[in-house]
């Protein structure tokens, strides 16, 4: 086995092999504990998934904003900061978008509404996820603490104006927008009718071709993963470390902000408070098993979604909390056994290259 | 009598902070990364009500409860240590799987998505007569966790190990301590202590509803990075935090400050504390690092 | 000796780390109450010895007797019962704890199921009398000196009851008046009853404390005698394996600096640099070189020579004194300045500093120069591998594979990537730290050509290596390195082994102004 087929197995098929497998017994588990079978089960949630196009539909919209937050979480990992307040960053940018939106005049063509509601969401989450990198860099606080922490902070704030502020009587959304809603894909292709999935998906495509291509063509990439690989060797090479924690948490910020869209813009015209649901936290799992690579990100960001979708479609014969469990579960085996097994990959290498 | 009123209520919110965060400081005094108070204290009051639920007997639901908090520090500290996974990715884990497997099987064993039936417990029912509130034994014990959690780690055998081991393991090993047994035992200690947290809140609201503890593990977190990790300084910040929010309920009606800043206050605190705009608070050298 | 057993007896010990024998069939024979000098150059094998000794790594053959007993393969905490204990170089001590709760730690005194404080306060300062190490018991560890930190180590092994210390150059970090007490401790310990075994390349030490020397060579116990019927002279002829004239070498520390030729590359004056443990790691250092030159700094590892190195790359802050580059100051300069002012760095540890890696070999070629690989932020990915290739041939780099990441090549190659990117820059003044560490023959002659190459091309080089020879075949000038001071230069031409090895074990002292 060559250096780059064991890079290639051990960073990219053996986390979602792993996800997978644990995904299936785990489930296979809970499935009996409630008396079920787990193949009729499964075959269920496969079928109200990826088998109709309704199901798929919901899956692209909830990959869509998962692929957002695991951007988000990737990049800041690729610095080597572990950005754990995508939660709050996703809330404040479906916050900014939904007010530019209302902000706006009714009648706003799109062509000019989308990109200022686009930038309003990246310029909320980016600044909620600078504050993080500043204080790293400027008082090396520790960037866990304070994302989780922000989070809370962020997030009573937000409730704190749309329950005071902008809100409808009797609910915790703000009125609908004026200008500035992306059109749903059911619109161009009838199959998706009824789901919530939207043109934001482009949107974040192209989000992730420019994360890929911001890391591994750019001289700011080169030198963003080159801090998160080896600090010391950055320095050396006099790239400060400062800067780039700032950018890149910004940069991360912004990432999950961008996610806000997803829900304000392209499906309920309006912000509502707690839209997120725990995006921001999965957005961990799916940078996780995506390996910190957009592409990988994307993928697993649709794993994710199938699972979260897929309890909707087996709640009759199985609670769909069943699938809340599991992405804990995955998460955990994932962290664990893939280091696990890389250190019986490599030591097995090893004593095959010692033995003559 | 205001000012009783205030003690009490500030009390009743107190004592699960100060479980959690008991357990929160003996865990990351021996370098263990505790986000997952969350999800110890959710688990330890589902237990409870479960245990309550199937036995009639509030103690045994105490038993219950302490007894999944005791399973769940166990999967962090196996993750962790032995696994040597990243523990902030464990701690998100756990958190989710808590929130979960609680709602899963709220389902299958009450058929409901929200709340569990009433069951027995300490609390006082609606309104609530000091007289019950006093007859509670977790309130007793949770003024007392952390005077005694303070004891442990400064004056014990295990609390000096579990300091050297926090700070340095390397240096700790090197004299013969066992430093992976520690870790497991504070974890583990964390895990009975915040399920503990969680068990009150159950069985003083004699059900369990869904995602009960509501952030109250991310508060306990807060008082002891605040508390600079020291036990008694961290009971001081519970307290603290606790009075904030009662000042908060006792002023809605008043309108004078929004309830949404006054629930900041713990986060932002915790916050200035870490960033060292007055005294930094520096965390136990190791925390977080069992790799090596 | 009347018979009795030796304290400690190590027969043919080997020992492997990997490709590289670090004992070979070494020998040492150790008396009761003595205090034993073990000496050699870096990398003779000392260390590796004595951690076969306590226990820390196996030996791949040989037997380990203590007092006469064989324990070969023992365990830390087996030597520890047995009272075999090692104070390393490298502290193990918990900061945030006090002197005495490190003291006991393991080991705690219990009363009541409570730790007794008292009690170890109490046993730690009976242990600092009889001893005669005075260190406050009550204090936290943080808060002590360097010196302080040292007698803990020590008292830690005493109140484990250890009769046997082996002491990893524990003088690298004191002042000479901490010294001069540790000297005293050490003696009154022996006078108690202890065995102590002295790890030193310092034959100033070997001389003032102790009884008996046994000298290593590449891996091997090449002689045993009594400090007193020894010199230094002989000493360091069985250290470096040959003849050695102590006339010449006394000369030595009234070497005045080599006539500068009237162009500086380079101008260091009165440099004072913090360390990571002390205060002036770089103590009022001044030099300067010529383009065309190449200074070399010889001395022992952990004089000072990596801060020294550290400060004028701009990787480490200055406490005072300047820095000019072709005449501009860049004393308060960033890296990245300093490197477009034309100055190359060969950094000493490749693995932390000098690649990235996980980088591949392209990457790692434009590492610290990745703004000239940039059209307006985008890296412009052919002249990059370009460059990768080009220096890949010309450089002899292997494999050639460009996308392979660094991680796969051996040490020899990766070493060639770093010197590859180095010398393809522009620049006027290199600093080579350590360049042929752990590369194989082939490789270090090619990077000796390079070396002398840039010189030829009027560059000004600073090498620094611990390899005395290196620094002999290559420099034109060079100045020893102690304590942080440069305490002698010489011009190439009054430079040998034997002119040069007393001043970096301390034996000659000078002083370059």
């Amino acid at each position: 086995m060559n250096t780059r087929t064991r890079v290639l197995l051990e960073e990219s098929v053996l986390p979602p092999l792993v996800a997978l497998v644990v995904a299936l017994v785990a489930g296979d588990l809970l499935i009996m504990a409630y008396g079920q079978a787990p193949g009729v089960v499964w075959r269920a949630l496969l079928e109200g998934t990826w088998g109709n196009s309704y199901g798929f539909g919901q899956v692209l919209y909830k990959a869509t904003t998962l692929a957002c937050t695991g951007l988000a979480v990737a990049v800041g990992l690729r610095a080597g900061l572990f950005n754990i307040g995508a939660e709050g960053q996703l809330a404040a940018g479906g916050f900014g978008a939904g007010l530019v939106g209302l902000m706006l005049p009714a009648g706003t063509p799109a062509l000019i509404a989308v990109p200022l509601c686009v930038l309003a969401a990246l310029a909320a989450g980016g600044a909620v996820g600078s504050v993080p990198g500043i204080l790293r860099a400027r008082f090396g606080a520790h960037e866990v603490i304070v994302t989780i922490m922000l989070n809370f902070i962020v997030l009573a704030l937000l409730n704190y104006f749309v329950s005071a502020k902008l809100h409808v009587p009797e609910t915790l959304h703000t009125p609908e927008i004026h200008a500035g809603a992306v059109a749903r894909l059911s619109g161009t292709f009838d199959a998706f009718h009824g789901s919530a999935a939207n043109w934001t998906i482009v949107i974040v495509l192209l989000a992730a071709a420019f994360v890929w291509g911001f890391l591994f063509r750019t001289r700011a990439g080169y030198e963003l993963r080159a801090v998160g690989l080896q600090s010391d060797a950055a320095e050396y090479a006099g790239i400060r470390a400062g800067r780039v924690w700032f950018s890149a948490m910004a940069m991360s910020g912004a990432l999950a902000g961008l996610g806000g869209i997803n829900f304000v813009l392209g499906y309920k015209n309006y912000y509502e408070d707690g839209f997120t649901g725990g995006a921001g936290f999965l957005g961990i799992a799916v940078a996780l098993i995506g390996r910190n690579n957009p592409v990988g990100v994307l993928l697993a960001a649709l794993f994710f979604a199938t699972l979260s979708q897929g309890g909707l479609a087996i709640n009759a014969m199985v609670p769909k909390q069943m699938v809340e469990v599991l992405q804990g579960i995955v998460i955990l085996a994932v962290a664990t056994a893939v280091p696990e097994v890389r250190r019986l990959l490599r030591s097995a290498m090893s004593r095959r290259k010692a033995a003559p | 009598m205001t000012v009783l009123l205030f003690l009490a209520q500030t009390l009743r919110i107190a004592i699960p902070y100060l479980f959690a965060a008991a357990g929160g400081a003996i865990a990351e005094r021996a370098g263990v990364v505790s986000l997952t108070l969350e999800g110890f204290m959710l688990g330890g009051a589902f237990g409870a009500v479960l245990g309550a639920h199937y036995t009639g007997s509030a103690w045994l639901g105490i038993a219950a409860g302490v007894a999944v908090g005791v399973l769940l520090g166990s999967i962090h500290a196996g993750a962790s240590i032995r696994f040597k996974a990243d523990q902030v990715v464990v701690g998100v884990a756990i958190n989710l799987f808590a929130v979960g497997i609680t709602r899963f099987f709220l389902q299958l064993a009450f058929q409901s998505s929200s709340n569990s039936p009433r069951v027995v417990g300490f609390g006082a029912s609606a309104g609530g007569s000091s007289a019950a509130f006093l007859a509670n034994p977790l309130v007793w014990l949770g003024l007392a966790v952390m005077p005694a959690m303070a004891f442990v780690i400064n004056k014990t055998r295990f609390g000096l190990r579990v300091r050297a081991v926090g700070e340095h393991p390397q240096a700790a090993a090197s004299v013969g301590v066992p430093v992976n047994r520690v870790r497991y035992a504070a974890v583990i200690a964390s895990g009975a202590l915040a399920a503990l947290g969680g068990v009150y809140l159950a069985l003083d609201q004699h059900q369990f509803t869904d995602s009960m503890t509501a952030g109250r593990g991310f508060i306990a977190l807060a008082a002891v990075i605040f508390g600079r990790w020291d036990p008694l300084r961290a009971g001081v910040a519970c307290l603290l935090f606790a009075a904030a929010e009662t000042l908060q309920i006792q002023l809605q009606a008043a309108q004078i400050i929004p309830s949404q800043f006054v629930a900041m206050i713990p986060y932002v605190l915790t916050i200035v504390a870490v960033a060292g705009v007055v005294g930094r608070s520096t965390p136990p050298a190791a925390l977080g690092k069992t790799s090596e | 000796m009347n018979g009795a057993a030796p304290a400690i007896r190590l027969t043919a010990i080997d020992k492997y780390f990997g490709a590289v024998h670090a004992n070979r069939s070494a020998s040492l024979v150790v008396q009761e109450r003595e205090i034993h000098a073990l000496v050699g150059e870096n990398g003779a094998g000392k260390s590796t010895l004595m951690k076969i000794l306590s226990g820390m790594t196996p030996a791949d053959g040989g037997t380990v007797e203590v007092g006469g007993r064989e324990v070969t393969g023992w365990t830390t905490a087996e030597a520890i019962a047995a009272g075999v204990g090692m104070v390393h170089q490298h502290f193990m001590l918990v900061p945030t704890l006090t002197v005495a709760e490190n003291v006991v730690l393991g080991r705690e005194p219990v009363s009541a199921g409570t730790f007794d404080r008292a009690r170890a306060e109490r046993d730690v300062e009976r242990l600092c009398e009889q001893s005669g190490l005075a260190v406050p018991a009550g204090r936290l560890v943080a808060d002590l000196s360097v010196g302080e930190a040292q007698r803990v180590e020590i008292l830690k092994l005493l109140y484990r009851g250890a009769r046997v210390l082996l002491l990893d150059e524990p003088t690298a970090v004191l002042s000479p008046p901490e010294v001069a007490e540790l000297w005293k401790v050490l003696r009154r310990l022996r006078d108690g009853g202890a065995t102590i075994v002295l790890i030193t390349h310092k034959l100033d030490e070997v001389m003032a404390v102790s009884e008996h020397v046994t000298v290593m060579r590449m891996g091997e116990t090449v002689a045993n005698m009594a400090t007193s019927d020894t010199s230094p002279e002989k000493i360091a002829k069985a250290m470096v394996g040959r003849d050695v004239d102590l006339a010449v070498r006394q000369g030595g520390g009234a070497a005045k600096l080599a006539g500068t030729p009237g162009a500086v590359a380079l101008d260091v004056r009165h440099l004072v640099v913090r360390g990571a443990r002390i205060e002036k790691a770089v103590d009022d250092v001044s030099f300067s070189i010529a383009p065309g030159e190449i200074l070399g700094i010889a001395g022992v590892e952990g004089n000072g020579q990596t801060e020294l190195l550290e400060a004028i790359a701009g990787i480490r802050g200055v406490t005072s004194g300047t820095i000019t580059l072709g005449g501009a100051d860049i004393t308060h300069r960033g890296v990245h300045n300093r490197g477009e002012a034309g100055l190359s760095h060969i950094p000493e540890d490749r693995h932390r500093r000098g690649l990235i890696l996980d980088y591949t070999l392209a990457e790692n070629l434009i590492l610290g120069q990745q703004h000239h690989y940039t059209n307006n932020g985008i890296l412009d990915r052919h002249a990059i591998i370009d460059h990768a290739r080009r220096r890949i041939v010309e450089y002899d780099i292997r494999p050639t594979d460009p996308s392979l990441p660094a991680r796969a090549l051996s040490g020899g190659n990766q070493q060639k990537i770093v010197i590859a990117r180095e010398l393809s820059r522009a620049f006027t003044v290199l600093l080579a730290a350590q360049p042929t560490r752990g590369v194989d023959v082939g490789a270090i002659e090619f990077i000796h050509a390079e070396l002398r190459k840039a010189r030829e091309e009027g560059k000004a080089v600073l090498l620094v290596s611990a390899e005395l020879k290196e620094v002999l075949t290559l420099s034109d000038r060079i100045a020893v390195m102690y304590g942080g001071r440069f305490v002698a230069m010489f011009p190439r031409s009054d430079a040998s082994e034997e002119v040069i090895g007393p001043f970096m074990t301390g034996a000659a002292r000078g002083q370059v102004a």
